[in-house]
């Protein structure tokens, strides 16, 4: 019952990977390292700054806070997940570089993982709501009012495309 | 900044995990959400050498309606759950309106509401809630089974009545009979962040709008959640109004004493338990005489 060793069975952006870890390997460390996708960023490992955040069964959470072993069975998506299938920016990717809402870029992929999640279920937010949706990610260059005109655009575009 | 090697154990029973827990009491821990005991480890502040997850355990992922009215939550019920469930919205306003201000949404969609309570952070929303609302405890273990009332159950920072091996396995949240407001309000840096001050009111009204029972508990005001049971007496039998709710403020003003943090100074603490309190009883009542409660 007690195991040293995990296998992990899980899909990351449609692909399906199958790997055995140490159980105590962190879950970003398991996507950067076994499946060289390095996309998800590492910045506190203790949860605070939000950079690892990716999406786990449609819903975001810290990479960093969840285990290796809880990939096993699950449907993730990573920042490398995002765009188009023929490569282009997504609407949010677009906004973002639209607006400058991205600086050195190493907080980029947790809010764009982050954000994606929130405008799925609040496709008209206002700017309030947009802050809070924010609030568990951290940027050390842009001021955030950048981030915000972009997920405000990025709504405004996708609603007029549907 | 990685955890230190441990022995990993996934069991599918709760009996099994209860089981596991007993046969490694001293070297083991539960792993719920792991959004408090993951960064601990990472610290290496906790290093168990075996941990028991009990993220597979699905037979306590419910939140249930009891024939009394109560709602259970089993011990892995995230606290995603308690914005999304339309018995917690329907049943428990007040459980549903602090959960907000738990954590971050990354955070909320992981750490379980039971895991929350077990790691009985003093800061923490939901220990304060549970106080409030006189929640009930169910503690198990292979050899034990018994219920622990909520004031009965926070012994100190990061120290709850839970014995050895017993696991927290689920929380009993009482009916709301007629006539009752709750209101939650904290005061923190960033939504999403611990409260510098926050303050749970249940209030239960007479046919007359009178108070019949106001239960007033806070977080961040001493090493556990705690009530401020000479203010909550002083309102039973009047009305509640501005001028009513601005003397039990003060009263709470002079029977709280928290301690100081990197984040406010006691007095400014005590200052805003005073404010919160009266603003929270104010919308509590609104809630209890109809308005919002009816309109849910
Ligand atoms: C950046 C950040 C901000 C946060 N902000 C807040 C906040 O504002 N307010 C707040 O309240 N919390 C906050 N948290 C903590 C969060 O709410 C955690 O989810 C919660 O404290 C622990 O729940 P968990 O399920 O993740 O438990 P875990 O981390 O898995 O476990 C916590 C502890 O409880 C024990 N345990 C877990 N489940 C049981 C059980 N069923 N029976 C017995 N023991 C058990 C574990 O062994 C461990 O000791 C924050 C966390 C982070 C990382
Ligand atoms: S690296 Fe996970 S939250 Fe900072
Ligand atoms: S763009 Fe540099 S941290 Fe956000």
């Amino acid at each position: 019952m007690l195991k040293e060793f995990y296998t992990v069975t899980t899909v990351v952006n449609g692909q399906s990977y199958k790997r055995v870890i140490e159980p105590r390997m962190s879950l970003c460390d398991f996507l950067r390292d076994e499946l060289d996708l390095t996309g998800t960023h590492v910045g506190c490992e203790h949860g605070v700054c939000g950079a690892c955040t990716i999406l786990v069964d449609g819903l975001p959470v810290r990479s960093c806070l969840m285990l290796a072993p809880h990939a096993d069975g699950a449907d993730i998506q990573t920042i490398e997940g995002l765009a188009n299938e023929d490569g282009e920016l997504n609407v949010l990717q677009w906004a973002f570089r639209e607006k400058h809402a991205l600086q050195c870029g190493f907080c980029t992929p947790g809010f764009l993982t982050t954000i994606t999640a929130f405008l799925a279920e609040n496709p008209n937010p206002d700017r309030e709501e947009v802050r809070e949706a924010l609030s568990g990610n951290t940027c050390r260059c842009t001021g955030y009012q950048h981030i915000i005109d972009a997920v405000l655009l990025a709504a405004e575009t996708m609603r007029a495309d549907k | 900044m990685k955890p230190a090697r441990f022995k990993y154990a996934n069991p599918k029973t709760l009996n099994d995990a209860l089981s596991l827990r007993a046969e490694y009491e001293d070297e083991s821990r539960f792993l719920a959400g792991g959004q408090s005991l993951l960064p601990t480890m990472a610290f290496r502040l906790a290093q168990p050498e075996i941990l028991i997850d009990l993220n597979w355990l699905h037979e306590l992922n419910y939140v249930r309606l009891e024939t009394s009215g109560a709602i259970r939550v089993g011990a892995t019920v995230r606290h995603r759950e308690m914005q999304v469930n339309r018995l917690i919205i329907d049943h428990q306003p007040l459980v549903n309106e602090a959960v907000f201000q738990v954590a971050h949404q990354q955070i909320r969609n992981r750490g379980t509401l039971c895991g929350n309570l077990a790691h009985a952070d003093p800061s923490s929303e939901m220990p304060a809630v549970m106080l409030a609302l006189e929640a009930r405890f169910h503690a198990k273990s292979i050899d034990t089974d018994r219920w622990i009332e909520a004031v009965d159950f926070f012994l100190g920072v990061f120290e709850t009545a839970l014995e050895g091996p017993e696991m927290l396995i689920e929380i009993e949240l009482p009916s709301m009979p007629e006539r009752i407001g709750t209101s939650f309000m904290e005061l923190s840096r960033r939504p999403g962040d611990y409260a510098m001050m926050g303050v749970a009111v249940v209030l239960t009204l007479n046919k007359d709008g009178t108070c019949a029972n106001c239960r007033l508990a806070f977080c961040n005001a001493s090493d556990t959640a705690v009530l401020a049971p000479k203010a909550m007496a002083s309102l039973v039998g009047k009305p509640v109004n501005e001028e009513t709710v601005r003397a039990v403020a003060n009263i709470v003003q002079t029977e709280l004493d928290p301690p100081d943090n990197i984040n406010a100074s006691s007095a400014y603490k005590t200052h805003l338990a005073g404010v919160l309190t009266r603003r929270a009883l104010l919308k509590a009542v609104e809630r209890a005489s109809g308005g919002a409660r009816a309109a849910a």
